[in-house]
C-alpha cells in the first residue's frame, strides 16, 4: 500500500532528522577513555531515573590544552546518543577554553531537534561542561564557575 | 519474503481483517440507510443488519443481544459505564474502586467524577500487576456503587481474576465493570461464568473497523440500568443516542463471528510464538518480563531490557519491526509508563521496557526476524551504555549520586 508506506516514512522523518539518524546509525567516538590518565576528564550526567545519562570524555593535551581525543557512551533515546556523538567530534582538536564555548542551541539547529529533545542537547551541554571541570580538577586549575542553564 | 514492516503492536489496533471489510462494503455503498428509518426498506436493510451484528457480539460474551449497547469505541463506552452508574446509583453511594493500572479512559473518568463528589478508591497492585482480593474486599463496602476492573492490561497482558472480583463486589450489592478492550475477542469472556454487570470493549482491537465498540448493561440479576451521557434521539433503548455506525458495527458483528470461530486456535498459536520470542529475547542478560505469566494474554509480552532506553531501542528496528516502549522519552513530561510504575518498577526499568502485542496475521519468520534484530540492537546499544559498562565493572548503580535534571 504506497499511501500507507508514505506516512510511515514521513512520520519517521519528522520524529527523527536524517542526521541524528546518521549519528544513531553511525555512532562517532563511542568508547572509553583511562580515567586514571591525569589528561583524562569525565563527565557523568543524567540520571537512570530519567531515562538519559551520557558520559563524556575528553583526553587533553597539556602543553597546548588541546582536546586530541573524545570518547561517550550513552544511555538513551536516539537524540541523546546522535547529541553525543556530535559533541565528541566537535570538541576534538578544540582547546578546553573554545569546548566551554559549544551551546546546547548549536547542537539543537545541527541536528534538528524538535522541542521535546532539546533537554538531549542541553544535557550534551552539561557533559561537556562537567568534563572540562574534572579534567581542569585534577590538573590543578582554578575551578570553573559555571551558570547553572534553565531550560531542563 | 518478509514484508516490512512488521507489525507487533496490535495491543494497540489489530488490522482488519478482509473478511470484516468484505461484509462491511455493501453498508457503505448500497445499503447505506439508518437503522432508525422504520418507513422503508433502506432502514429496514440497515435494521436488521445491526441486529444481526448485536447478535454475534451479544453471542461472543454470551449475552443477550438487548444487552448490547454501541458506543464510539471503548474509551466512550468506559465513561459510559462509569458516569452512568454514578448518575443513576446515587441513592445508593457514590463510592467506586479501580485500580492504579487501569487504562486512562477509566482513571480519567474516576478523576472527573472525584471532582463531582464521588469517593474513588484505587487499588494499588503487585509487582505482577496482580491486584490484592483481601484489600479489595476491605475496601468495598455498602456505599460502593462500582467496582471497575479490567479484564486484563493493555501493557503487560496480566488477566484479573474477574469472577472473584464480582463475587466481592456483589456482596456489598455493587456493580462490577470491566473494561475488556484487550481481551474480548482474544481470550474466552463471559458475562454469566465471570459475574459481569457492565463491560467496554471495541472492534479494532478484534480486528474489525476502528471507531465502532460496545458497552454490555446486564438485563437480568441484577437489571442495571446508566444514564446516558449523550442525549438526542434515545437510540440504544435511551442509553446512548446518535445515529449508528452501521457499517462499522457490521463489521464489529463479522470480527465478532470470527473471533468466536477463531479465538482459541488463534491463542493457542500466539503463545506459542509469543512463548518464543520471550524465550529468545530472554537469553540475553539483564532482561525481565512485565506482569503476571501464569496470568496473561496469549499475545503479548513487555520485557524490559536493563540499562538501555526504550525509545533508543526501537529507533534501531522501528523502520522494520513496528512495537511500543513504556519509556516516554517522546512525551514532554518525560515519565515513563504509570502502569510499570505501578508495578514498582525503578523508572530505569520503566524506561528500558518494550511491548511486543502478536495478532492473528504474525508469522514464525517474523517472529524469527524480531528475535535477531531486537538481540542486536539490545547489544550495540549496551556497548554504548555507560550504564551497562559500570554494571560490568560491578559497580552498584544505586550508590552513584545522579545529576538528575
Amino acid at each position: 500500500m504506497p499511501f500507507e508506506r508514505q506516512l510511515i516514512q514521513n512520520t519517521k522523518i519528522m520524529a527523527y532528522s536524517k542526521k541524528v539518524l546518521e549519528h544513531y546509525e553511525n555512532p562517532k567516538n563511542v568508547g572509553t577513555l583511562d580515567n586514571k590518565k591525569k589528561e583524562v576528564g569525565t563527565g557523568l550526567v543524567g540520571a537512570p531515573e530519567c531515562g538519559d545519562v551520557m558520559r563524556l570524555q575528553i583526553e587533553v593535551d597539556p602543553e597546548t590544552q588541546k582536546i586530541i581525543d573524545a570518547k561517550f557512551k550513552t544511555f538513551g533515546c536516539g537524540s541523546a546518543i546522535a547529541s553525543s556523538s556530535l559533541a565528541t567530534e566537535w570538541l576534538k582538536g578544540k582547546t578546553i577554553d573554545e569546548a566551554l564555548t559549544i551551546d546546547n542551541m548549536d547542537i539543537v539547529e545541527e541536528l534538528a531537534l524538535p522541542p521535546v529533545k532539546i533537554h538531549c542537547s542541553v544535557l550534551a551541554e552539561d557533559a561537556i561542561k562537567a568534563a572540562i571541570v574534572d579534567y581542569r580538577k585534577k590538573n590543578g586549575l582554578p575551578e570553573l564557575v559555571l551558570e547553572e542553564k534553565i531550560v531542563h | 519474503m518478509l514484508k516490512f514492516p512488521i507489525y507487533l503492536d496490535n495491543s494497540a489496533t489489530t488490522p482488519m481483517d478482509p473478511r470484516v471489510l468484505e461484509a462491511m462494503i455493501p453498508f457503505y455503498l448500497d445499503h447505506f440507510g439508518n437503522a432508525a428509518s422504520r418507513s422503508h426498506p433502506f432502514g429496514w436493510e440497515a435494521e436488521d443488519a445491526v441486529d444481526q451484528a448485536r447478535e454475534r457480539i451479544a453471542k461472543l460474551i454470551n449475552a443477550s443481544e438487548k444487552e448490547i449497547i454501541f458506543t464510539s469505541g471503548a474509551t466512550e463506552a468506559d465513561n459510559l459505564a462509569i458516569k452512568g452508574v454514578f448518575d443513576m446509583y446515587a441513592r445508593k453511594g457514590n463510592h467506586i474502586v479501580t485500580a492504579t493500572t487501569e487504562h486512562k479512559a477509566v482513571l480519567d473518568t474516576c478523576k472527573h467524577l472525584e471532582k463531582l463528589g464521588a469517593e474513588i478508591t484505587y487499588l494499588k497492585v503487585d509487582d505482577e500487576g496482580n491486584i490484592n482480593l483481601e484489600e479489595l474486599e476491605a475496601v468495598v463496602t455498602e456505599k460502593t456503587i462500582l467496582v471497575a476492573l479490567m479484564y486484563a492490561n493493555n501493557e503487560i497482558g496480566t488477566v484479573h481474576p474477574i469472577r472473584k472480583i464480582a463475587d466481592i463486589a456483589h456482596k456489598k450489592g455493587s456493580l462490577l465493570f470491566t473494561d475488556a478492550t484487550q481481551a474480548a475477542g482474544k481470550i474466552s469472556i463471559d458475562v454469566e461464568r465471570d459475574g459481569i454487570d457492565l463491560m467496554a470493549f471495541t472492534a479494532h482491537k478484534m480486528y474489525g473497523p476502528k471507531g465502532v465498540g460496545a458497552l454490555y448493561v446486564r438485563r437480568k440479576n441484577p437489571r442495571v440500568k446508566v444514564t446516558a451521557q449523550i442525549d438526542g434521539g434515545g437510540h440504544e433503548r435511551g442509553m446512548r443516542s446518535g445515529t449508528l455506525n452501521v457499517p462499522g458495527i457490521v463489521g464489529f458483528g463479522k470480527a465478532a463471528e470470527l473471533a468466536m470461530q477463531e479465538m482459541d486456535a488463534d491463542a493457542a498459536r500466539l503463545s506459542v510464538m509469543r512463548d518464543h520470542l520471550e524465550a529468545e529475547l530472554m537469553k540475553m542478560e539483564e532482561a525481565y518480563v512485565n506482569g503476571n505469566r501464569n496470568s496473561r494474554l496469549p499475545h503479548i509480552t513487555n520485557i524490559s531490557f536493563k540499562y538501555v532506553e526504550g525509545e533508543g531501542l526501537m529507533m534501531a528496528f522501528n523502520q522494520n519491526i513496528a512495537v511500543s516502549s513504556g519509556s516516554a522519552c517522546t512525551s514532554a513530561s518525560l515519565e515513563p509508563s504509570y502502569v510499570l510504575k505501578a508495578l514498582g518498577l525503578g523508572d530505569d526499568l520503566a524506561h528500558s521496557s518494550i511491548r511486543f502485542s502478536l495478532g492473528r496475521f504474525t508469522t514464525d519468520d517474523q517472529i524469527t526476524y524480531t528475535i535477531e534484530q531486537v538481540t542486536k540492537a539490545v547489544n550495540k546499544l549496551r556497548e554504548m551504555s555507560p550504564l551497562w559498562e559500570m554494571f560490568k565493572q560491578g559497580i552498584d548503580l544505586s550508590t552513584i549520586e545522579w545529576a538528575e535534571h
